[in-house]
């Protein structure tokens, strides 16, 4: 815990002894916290029983890296982040020309996805670049859509859903059981998923609309694990843990995938790989986002979304206005949660299996964090985030060579989720805001002005 | 009806497991407004906190009575997870502190995840079963109680004794009650509100990692998720009892721990947590107020 | 005082009948009965806790009465029964506005924004609720014109025009109070009901806001129904006066009645001895 703070050093003398001080005490204490967790390990010997395995040398490495990161952050960091703090505030504020990259960040954005699987291909080859295309790409694009999809909830309309993952699950399941049970094609479940996920949306949205903050923070996840204990337990038709498999791949209007006479690979006349229908999966989960993007940008101009950002401002003042607050809620919670079916079912068709595993609280969070850590309410800010935080602990995935600086035994995978809620804080006490904090209006009479972070409200409902 | 008691006995022991962590959540929602997402991993700490203190009691010392072994291992866990809760307390909320009202949610969250992980890299993702500690069992009249189970509800009455008197006649639990209903003002008083907030967290977690150690003792055996759902349930029971109310989370976690016994005697265990979850649902929706918390009128 | 408002339409627009609150054990509001004619400006006055905020809150649909009527008379003779209908329902359907003793803006949405939430129902209406403005019909667009439009009338009247695109949180105090009045006259509002509208104004502010709630009756034919507590702002522009103590009427007249009333004055005093000099000083005043 680097940056507590004793509280009985008071800022008398030099800096290095404050340093020192300060220092020892959090070495003291990340020895007291961590001689149990780290200074003993519970291993299962051969008779099944628990035994502790010392390693004192790990616990001892980690209290003089406290000592040592918390003596530079005192003697070194504060004073030389105090003294650039001071010549930022003495130097004018030049208002800076938005470059070229800046002004046309969104076109360039998306010209550089479009571009991205043929690069890759032609970088890697079939075989090598499904990793980048599959891991990176279309994880990474499913994270934006269902962070773009929760960010008309949370982000504008303020209405805080721990349970957003359980739209997704309704969007993936039924994908998964209407193609096996009725052999509907993935381009007729789309819309039907959408629509199963925005119902579902109305459902568990109605009687919880009451609700303020917190409150409705805790129904919502009460529902998402509702959602997600039914599929464990409603066996005949979820299969519950085991999950749903064979889930038939979408087609390109009728085109197959496979190596079949008349799939994709032998009517382009090209070699049979899997890297096409990856490509294709990442072009379609693009499109998918795109259109979230553009609905979200829409609606944020129509009546509907001022009416969510007013409602994230002062809900009481909406209704002394003649907005109706219940209608506007729902279709907030419904096109939420169609945008969770989209992606749900096309995660089903990519995976070709579903179980309950992938809808776990734990989704919903990743997600909400995007949203918060983007800023609320920016599409760019959140595509940036979901990029950092699951691309970043992809990433984790491919640093094999950490095992030659560790030992074959370090699995660098372990500390993906752990990394990743460190980060998580971590980000959140940097920029509380989020990446993007101000905000774009949706109208304007002279001249477009952002608004600045510090007046929006983060909804209370 | 014997099965009855029986399950009643079973309920009321969980629901001693669940009050004490409920007290942790209602304590800290009430005096800074905050759901302490990463309280039921304080519990799951604890929980390892009392296993490594038992495994080395048992091979550096080669076993102890039961009563010093216990001890021991409830001291050592409350010192070790109060130690955490404050020094989290310090890091991740109190920098946030009157800024952004989800950013402290969201690190919450963060907390919660960083902590369930690092028990899972530090201690190994297998489940960790430990011996019968206490095998007594008392039989009357067909009913069987056990002795882990009288310990658990005699430490939990024994603490929640001395609880009362802290919060309620102490110098220190007049603090907390000032700071949670006006902390502007409570400051201007010459309370040390940082100091009262830090000391919350701190008994919270001490009441949690009670909890945790008894839960280990009770099943026997503990795994690095184990914080996600039990806390849920007390958090369950902090909202049934009204939050911000103490003996509301006491009665809510003997509620949740009854309902979720009874539930899975009588009716399908499989279907048990969607019980415990439905229940909060309706109790948020049609009684937000608890059954003993204020209720909250809308200002115009 | 304005005697030609009152002679050129005197039927009522609100009528409020035996109207009762209990909060408790507490009758906030007792047997009140009073009307508010079509045209004028109504202010309603008392003593701290007299009552007045619930009796705004019971029209505007916010709180249900425990008992009593309130009844809507619109210019095409449609009535509406207020203590009936929901709070959102009172500004969309029966056309009563209001604004809050603690203004209630959008503190981080844009002056414009404001104003355009405001036209939220006219708007939908216009977008085909919401699916042909998704697609980009032509009808949203030129609605969308004309709501800015409206907006920009609205602003220049509040003299706001200046900071249309600055967020409503930065604007000044003063400032903000013009604006919650400009928002909601953008719900076409037949009856506005301003709850301490010049609270915390200094006196060059109050004569702005004396005259746009001037303008907004002559020129937009809206009746005004305030709460005030400024004395100079009552006696200056309304034109008839309630006055409530502990939840009843004790008066109700034109201004030159009220502030001789007896009941008023000894209302007045019964509340703060300080108050009552100002209360007399004000009515004398109020007299030329």
């Amino acid at each position: 815990m680097a940056s507590v703070t004793n509280p009985s050093t008071v800022s008398t003398g030099s800096p290095t002894g404050k340093a020192l001080r300060e220092a020892t005490f959090t070495a003291v204490m990340t020895f007291l916290m961590f001689a149990l967790f780290i200074g003993l390990k519970t291993d299962q010997n051969m008779r099944n029983e628990l035994i502790l395995v010392p390693r004192w040398g790990m616990l001892a490495i980690l209290v003089v890296l406290a000592f040592v990161g918390r003596f530079a952050m005192v003697a070194w960091l504060q004073p030389w982040r105090a003294a650039s703090k001071a010549a930022k505030a003495e130097a004018p504020t030049v208002d800076e020309e938005a470059g070229f990259v800046k002004r046309n960040f969104s076109k360039l954005a998306i010209l550089a996805l479009v571009l991205y699987p043929p690069i890759i291909l032609a970088l890697f080859g079939a075989q090598g670049s499904l990793k980048y295309i599959d891991n990176f790409g279309i994880q990474i694009l499913i994270y934006v859509m269902l962070a773009w999809g929760l960010n008309i909830v949370v982000g504008l309309a303020g209405l805080l859903d721990l349970g957003y993952v359980a739209f997704y699950a309704v969007g993936a399941y039924s994908y998964a059981l209407l193609s096996i049970n009725f052999g509907f094609s993935f381009w007729i479940l789309l819309p039907l998923a959408g629509i199963l996920s925005a119902f579902w949306g109305i459902i568990l949205g109605f009687p919880v609309l009451r609700l303020k903050g917190d409150y409705l923070a805790i129904v919502t996840l009460a529902f998402g694990e509702i959602i997600r204990l039914v599929l464990i337990n409603w066996q005949d038709v979820t299969k519950g843990t085991f999950g749903i498999s064979g889930i038939p791949k979408i087609t390109l209007f009728g085109i197959p995938f496979d190596a079949s006479p008349n799939g994709f690979a032998k009517i382009f006349h090209l070699a049979p790989s899997s890297a096409y229908y990856k490509v294709f999966l990442f072009y379609l989960i693009l499109l998918l986002c795109l259109l979230t993007a553009f609905v979200t940008i829409r609606l944020r101009r129509l009546p509907i979304g001022r009416a969510w950002e007013a409602l994230r401002e002062d809900e009481i003042a909406c209704r002394s206005l003649g907005i109706n607050t219940v209608t506007t809620k729902l279709t907030a919670f419904a096109i939420g949660a169609m945008f969770g079916g989209f992606a749900g079912s096309f995660f089903a068709a990519r995976q070709g299996f579903v179980s309950p595993e992938s809808f776990v609280f734990l989704e919903s969070a990743v997600i909400l964090s995007i949203v918060v850590l983007g800023g609320m309410g920016s599409l760019t800010g959140i595509a940036i985030a979901a990029i950092a935080m699951v691309g970043g602990t992809e990433l984790l995935r491919e640093m094999d060579f950490l095992k030659a600086v560790f030992g074959p035994d370090f699995t660098p995978e372990l500390y993906r989720m752990l990394i990743f809620g460190l980060a998580m804080i971590t980000m959140m006490l940097v920029r509380p805001r989020g990446f993007v904090g101000s905000r774009e209006p949706t109208a304007f009479l002279f001249e477009r002005k952002n608004v600045s972070g510090s007046f929006t409200k983060e909804g209370h409902g | 009806m014997e099965y009855f008691i029986q399950q009643l006995i079973n309920g009321l022991t969980l629901g001693s497991i669940y009050g004490l962590i409920a007290i942790g959540y209602t304590m800290v929602y009430g005096i800074i407004g905050m759901i302490n997402f990463a309280h039921g991993d304080i519990f799951m700490l604890g929980g390892f906190a009392g296993l490594i203190v038992y495994l080395l009691l048992m091979t550096v010392f080669g076993g102890a009575p039961i009563a010093v072994a216990l001890l021991c291992m409830l001291v050592v866990s409350m010192l070790v997870t109060s130690l955490w809760n404050w020094s989290i307390e310090r890091t991740a909320y109190r920098p946030l502190r009157g800024s952004f009202r989800l950013a402290p949610l969201i690190t919450a969250i963060g907390v919660s995840i960083a902590l369930s992980n690092f028990i899972q890299v530090a201690q190994g993702p297998r489940n960790k079963p430990i011996p019968q500690m206490v095998n007594s069992v008392y039989t009357i009249e067909g009913i069987s109680i056990s002795l882990k189970q009288i310990i658990i509800v005699v430490i939990t009455v024994a603490l929640l004794a001395s609880f009362w008197y802290i919060v309620e006649k102490t110098p220190l639990g007049r603090a907390q009650r000032a700071t949670e209903q006006d902390r502007k003002m409570a400051a201007l008083l010459g309370i040390d509100v940082d100091r009262t907030i830090s000391i919350t967290f701190v008994m919270g977690a001490a009441l949690a990692a009670v909890a945790g150690t008894m839960f280990l003792m009770y099943y026997g055996v503990i795994v690095f998720t184990d914080g996600f759902v039990p806390g849920v349930k007390a958090f369950t029971a902090a909202v049934l009892g009204g939050i911000g109310s103490l003996p509301g989370a006491v009665i809510g976690g003997l509620l949740i721990g009854l309902i979720e016994s009874l539930w899975s005697a009588y009716f399908t265990i499989a279907y048990k947590d969607v019980a415990t979850f439905a229940i909060l649902a309706f109790v948020l929706i049609f009684k937000p107020s608890g059954l003993l918390g204020r209720p909250e009128v809308e200002k115009v | 005082m304005s005697a030609v408002a009152s002679t050129m339409n005197n039927d009522a627009i609100l009528k409020v009948e035996h109207l009762s609150m209990r909060f408790g054990g507490l009758m906030a509001i007792n047997d009140l009965s009073f009307e508010v004619r079509r045209g004028e400006i109504t202010a309603l006055i008392g003593p701290n806790g007299a009552g007045k905020t619930t009796v705004f809150n019971c029209i505007t649909g916010f709180y249900k009465p425990t008992m009593g009527m309130i009844c809507m008379q619109q210019k095409g003779g449609k009535s509406f029964y207020l203590e009936r209908m929901a709070d959102f329902e009172v500004t969309r359907d029966a056309k009563v506005a209001r604004t809050f003793q603690n203004i209630r803006l959008f503190s981080g949405l844009t002056l414009l924004e404001n104003l355009l939430v405001a036209q939220h129902n006219a708007l939908m209406k216009a977008s085909g609720y919401t699916v042909l403005g998704l697609l980009g019909f032509k009808s949203y667009k030129d609605a969308s014109k004309e709501a800015t439009e409206k907006a920009r009338y609205w602003l220049e009247k509040a003299s706001l025009i200046d900071r249309a695109d600055d967020p409503a949180g930065d604007l000044p105090y003063g400032a903000q109070r013009r604006l919650e009045i400009a928002r909601a006259m953008c719900t076409g509002p037949e009856l506005l009901c301003l709850d301490e509208p010049a609270a915390g104004l200094n006196p060059r502010e109050s004569q702005e806001l004396n005259k746009l709630l001037r303008s907004i009756r002559a020129d937009n034919g809206t009746s005004l129904l305030l709460i005030e507590h400024d004395m100079s702002v009552v006696m200056e522009i309304s034109d008839h006066v309630v006055v409530l103590e502990y939840g009843q009427k004790i008066s109700d007249g034109d201004p030159a009645h009220v502030k001789n009333d007896p009941r008023v004055i000894a209302a007045y005093l019964g509340v703060d001895d300080e108050e009552v000099e100002t209360v007399l000083t004000e009515v004398e005043e109020g007299a030329h």
